[in-house]
């Protein structure tokens, strides 16, 4: 069995509000930079597809030289091998599923493809149905649980709204899970070491044959929430005052 | 000159920090107020390398190095100074003890389990008239009978002692005294005879558990003997000297955590009409503290990089651990008037992190011994 996860190097969550809009608009972010935490339970996904079943789990990416580093992460949470696809221009979701589909044949024979639900960056979610849609593949999303895989079948846990659908797919299959498929596990001091000093090999459109769709879609406005205009208000006297002015402030709010 | 971190050192750090903001610094101050052993936080680093990061990978370790040990109670005295004790103290005293001097029966017998965590380490040195003094002090007795030691005599201040597979003890094979009359022995703590008493009650460091031991008859095989018969007080102040650079290390931490809060809080506190950050008197006090932990970081890191290149690190080893374990302590003393009466109060991590510091101003060579050894350097030269 072979299993592909598809991940990509966003800003850490904690970082995002510091990003200005101009920021994001230039693409060249100065914040600390982290696999998107989404993607950190496609791996662990992968890595336990592996135990369970067998066989070998990689980890690709599409993005600049410096998305080394996320693959790196995830050779360190135990996945065999990486390989980034280097992107250095403005591209989209469907641009990036072109990139990930050449990737995956590339690869050769793929069973599963993970991904995570969305990016905490983009949050599209559309990469892995453009994923699927590219290489002809069925799509399972909001994937909670793998309860069986066979030599030409999955047959996973979807959560949808409160309640859970098992289905079966044919392999290969794309596959976006969710945070309850597993905690991502903590790398080990062995698998850093070898995420290290292992060198990552780099695929280009070009050698992949591919050529990058320009993008359909364009970021034209960005704005972000103006800062809330927070207050607090002490409320003097008894306790039974205090409690008498709480009320009617909570009701001249609206909020009773 | 390089002052960046190598990947390798840089992703275990981003891992260990990682792991301490999500196991270990939530309960630090449960671990502190309950006298609880953070048991679960030591089982998970097993599994991840990190209770054997410096044990050669033929015994079961990780084969790292000298700063990667340092990075890790770094790591996790910023976290808690209690889970950073008991990790330091099973790995850079108690394994450190049978991986330098330990014979290969040994290391297969107790280091293997110590590098995957199966069981933690201690060294136990101090005996009741016997600190600062180990060569005059030590009466801890080990006599060969047949192919047994029989020990007897009473230690102090071991750390790990009830919560350890084994501990090795610093003790006196000839009785004739001088500089070549101790040893070090391994003994499993199941060995009858071997009392562990109930932990003492300190002023800090609540949660990493330090005991008097009694040994009465303690037979262990011959074999068990650490190193060399009558170089023990070598292999001990050897030992030390690798220690020094984990407990500086730690205290690097514990002052990274207070200057934290520090900063915290004066950027939430008001008063005279704005948060207390803008008032010089507080910026001068936050300035100071990012400068010593700056400098006492960089020294820690290159008394651990001489260890590494196989250079001698003594002298730097003996003034790293002095510059930090004092530096932390001003630090903690600065975050403490920076958050006014709210410092003083359990309520808040900075009283905890100054009472766990305390401690490294006297454990594994206390200032005091540190400046005799430095000044020794310093005149032999």
């Amino acid at each position: 069995m072979r299993y592909l996860v598809c991940i990509k190097q966003t800003p850490d969550t904690a970082e995002l509000p510091k990003i200005s809009p101009e920021e994001a608009a230039s693409g060249k972010l100065s914040v600390n930079l982290v696999v998107n935490p989404w993607d950190e339970h496609a791996i662990e996904a992968g890595l336990q597809l592996m135990e369970n079943y067998g066989g070998t789990t990689g980890a690709v990416t599409v993005g600049e030289e410096g998305a080394i580093d996320a693959l790196r992460s995830a050779l360190a949470m135990g996945c065999k091998d990486a390989t980034l696809v280097k992107h250095d221009d403005e591209i989209d979701a469907w641009g990036v599923a072109e990139l990930l589909a050449a990737a995956v044949r590339h690869d050769g024979d793929v069973d599963v493809v993970l991904t995570g639900q969305m990016t905490v960056d983009g949050n599209s979610g559309a990469v892995p149905v453009a994923l699927a849609r590219k290489l002809g593949w069925p799509v399972l999303t909001g994937v909670a649980k793998v309860v069986e895989l066979t030599d030409d079948s999955i047959t996973v846990e979807r959560v949808v709204g409160q309640a859970r659908l098992t289905v079966k797919a044919p392999t290969p299959v794309v596959v976006s899970v969710i945070k309850e498929i597993g905690e991502p596990r903590y790398p080990t001091f062995i698998n850093i070491r070898k995420a290290a000093r292992v060198k990552i090999p780099e695929l280009t459109a070009e050698e992949l044959g591919v050529d990058v769709p320009a993008p359909v879609v364009h970021m034209s406005n960005f704005r972000k929430p103006p800062a809330r205009d927070a207050h607090v208000k002490l409320f003097e006297g008894t306790p039974q005052e205090a409690a008498a002015a709480l009320i009617d402030a909570l009701l001249e709010e609206k909020v009773l | 000159m390089d002052f960046q971190l190598a990947d390798e050192h840089r992703m275990l750090q981003e891992m260990i920090r990682d792991f301490v903001e999500k196991e270990v610094k939530p309960r630090a101050a449960e671990v502190d107020r309950e006298h609880k052993f953070p048991r679960e936080a030591i089982e998970k680093m097993g599994p991840l390398g990190l209770l054997g990061l410096n044990i050669p990978e033929e015994w079961g370790g990780a084969g790292s190095d000298t700063l990667a040990t340092a990075i890790l109670y770094e790591e996790l005295g910023r976290g808690c100074g209690s889970t950073a004790l008991t990790v330091e103290a099973h790995l850079s005293l108690g394994s450190a003890a049978i991986n330098l001097f330990g014979s290969d029966m040994l290391k297969e017998k107790f280091l293997t389990r110590l590098a995957t965590g199966e069981i933690l380490g201690a060294l136990s040195l101090t005996e009741p008239g016997a600190g600062s003094d180990l060569k005059g002090g030590v009466r801890t007795k080990a006599e060969k009978v047949g192919n047994e030691w029989i020990i007897n005599g009473s230690k102090m201040w071991t750390t790990n002692a009830s919560v350890a597979g084994v501990i090795v003890f610093l003790v006196r094979t000839d009785p004739a005294g001088g500089s070549r009359s101790l040893s070090m022995i391994a003994v499993p703590t199941d060995t009858p005879g071997l009392i562990i008493h109930p932990a003492e009650r300190k002023m800090g460091l609540h949660g990493c558990k330090t005991h008097a031991v009694t040994l009465e008859d303690v037979r262990v095989p011959l074999e068990y003997l650490v190193g060399e018969e009558g170089r023990g007080l070598h292999q001990a102040l050897a030992v030390l000297d690798g220690g020094r650079v984990g407990i500086g290390a730690l205290s690097v931490g514990l002052a990274q955590a207070a200057f934290e809060e520090a900063v915290k809080y004066a950027k939430e506190r008001e008063a005279f009409g704005g948060p207390i950050a803008n008032l010089q008197a507080i910026q001068f006090k936050l300035a100071d503290m990012s400068t010593m932990i700056e400098v006492a970081r960089w020294a820690i890191y290159r008394a651990a990089w001489l260890k590494d290149q196989g250079l001698p690190y003594s002298q730097a080893a003996a003034q790293a651990k002095l510059f930090a374990t004092e530096m932390a302590d001003k630090v903690c003393f600065e975050a403490i008037q920076i958050h006014g009466g709210y410092g003083y109060s359990a309520e808040f991590p900075v009283e905890r992190i100054y009472r766990d510091n305390r401690l490294m101003l006297i454990g594994e060579g206390t200032s005091e011994i540190n400046r005799l050894v430095i000044a020794r350097h310093v005149l032999r030269n």
